[in-house]
């Protein structure tokens, strides 16, 4: 038996089902859920690997490089907001981030 | 083939089993090593599809850099980690709801799909032939897409200011040097000459 694009698209779409029900599983870890995001993104990124080798196009792995570098600015940032929030106020927990009130 | 099939699913398996062990684990150190493993075999993958240079990229970059960046959080934060797991079952079936729908919906979409046969094919760039990855993405990377290799390398560096001036902290008591002040003072400001009476001293005028 070959091994298609339809297969990796379904382990991309597994990935990304499981990004998504962690999120909602986790919803008051806000690291777990940096985590589920970073999951989702590398189910976008097996998808536009799995369409470049596909079509036979580099520009997907083009693409592909550029969200990882997105995935990996995101994830800094968004830890250091968190390492600053757990300064001020000791916690981490969702429902507790409501200094804004939104 | 076979041996391709038998790689394929040993690598699929091991990331799908260790993506769901991110999200069920108890403990974030273990959900983080889990996340490593899910990205290696995701390399693995990359590599089954001929991205070497991407595959190589994301053990480095993920593994190497972001990983390390959550376990480093996930130690430094003395949170009790058991309390934020709670109410976990209270939101499974909604979750396993929403994500059961969509994980069908996109199986559908992903089953049912083909790309038609009279659609003619429009290929931005396409792989040259007899040429290495790493060569193929660098004749597009640094030429047609010089543009969004620069914005990249931008969101970086503003990646790598913000986090430091987030996490910089000033704590009031620790005294810094000021070598602004130092260099711009005068000997007048330093240095006071005081004519002193012999047998008197300074009288209590200090």
């Amino acid at each position: 038996m070959t091994i298609g694009l339809g297969h990796y698209l379904a382990v991309a779409a597994i990935l990304f089902t499981l990004g998504i029900f962690g999120i909602f599983l986790n919803r008051k870890n806000v690291i777990i859920i940096l985590m589920s995001i970073e999951l989702i993104l590398l189910a976008v990124n097996i998808n536009l690997v799995a369409f470049s080798a596909h079509l036979g196009d580099i520009v997907g792995q083009i693409y592909a490089l550029i969200v990882l570098t997105v995935a990996a600015a995101e994830t800094a940032i968004g830890l250091a907001i968190l390492v600053i929030f757990y300064r001020n106020r000791g916690t981490i927990a969702v429902e507790d981030i409501n200094l804004m009130k939104g | 083939m076979v041996v391709q099939a038998l790689f394929f699913y040993l690598f699929a398996g091991i990331c799908v089993a260790s993506a769901f062990m991110v999200i069920a684990a108890r403990n974030p150190v273990h959900s983080v090593l889990y996340l490593i493993l899910a990205f290696v075999n995701a390399a693995g993958l990359f590599v089954m599809m001929g991205a070497e240079f991407l595959a190589m990229i994301l053990v480095v970059v993920y593994v190497g850099a972001v990983a390390v960046l959550f376990l480093f959080v996930v130690m430094m934060l003395d949170v009790d980690f058991a309390s934020l797991r709670q109410g976990v079952l209270q939101y499974l079936p909604i979750g396993a709801l929403i994500g059961g729908i969509f994980l069908a919906e996109l199986l559908l979409v992903v089953g049912a799909w083909t790309i038609g046969p009279g659609v003619p094919k429009a290929v931005a760039a396409p792989i040259p032939a007899g040429t290495s990855n790493t060569e193929a993405i660098g004749l597009v990377l640094y030429t047609r897409y010089a543009y969004f290799f620069e914005a990249a390398g931008f969101i970086l560096l503003v990646a790598m200011v913000g986090a430091i001036v987030l996490t910089l902290q000033h704590r009031a008591r620790v005294r810094r040097q000021d070598i602004a002040r130092q260099v711009a003072r005068t000997p007048a400001q330093a240095v006071e000459l005081r004519r002193v009476r012999p047998g008197q001293g300074l009288g209590g005028s200090a």
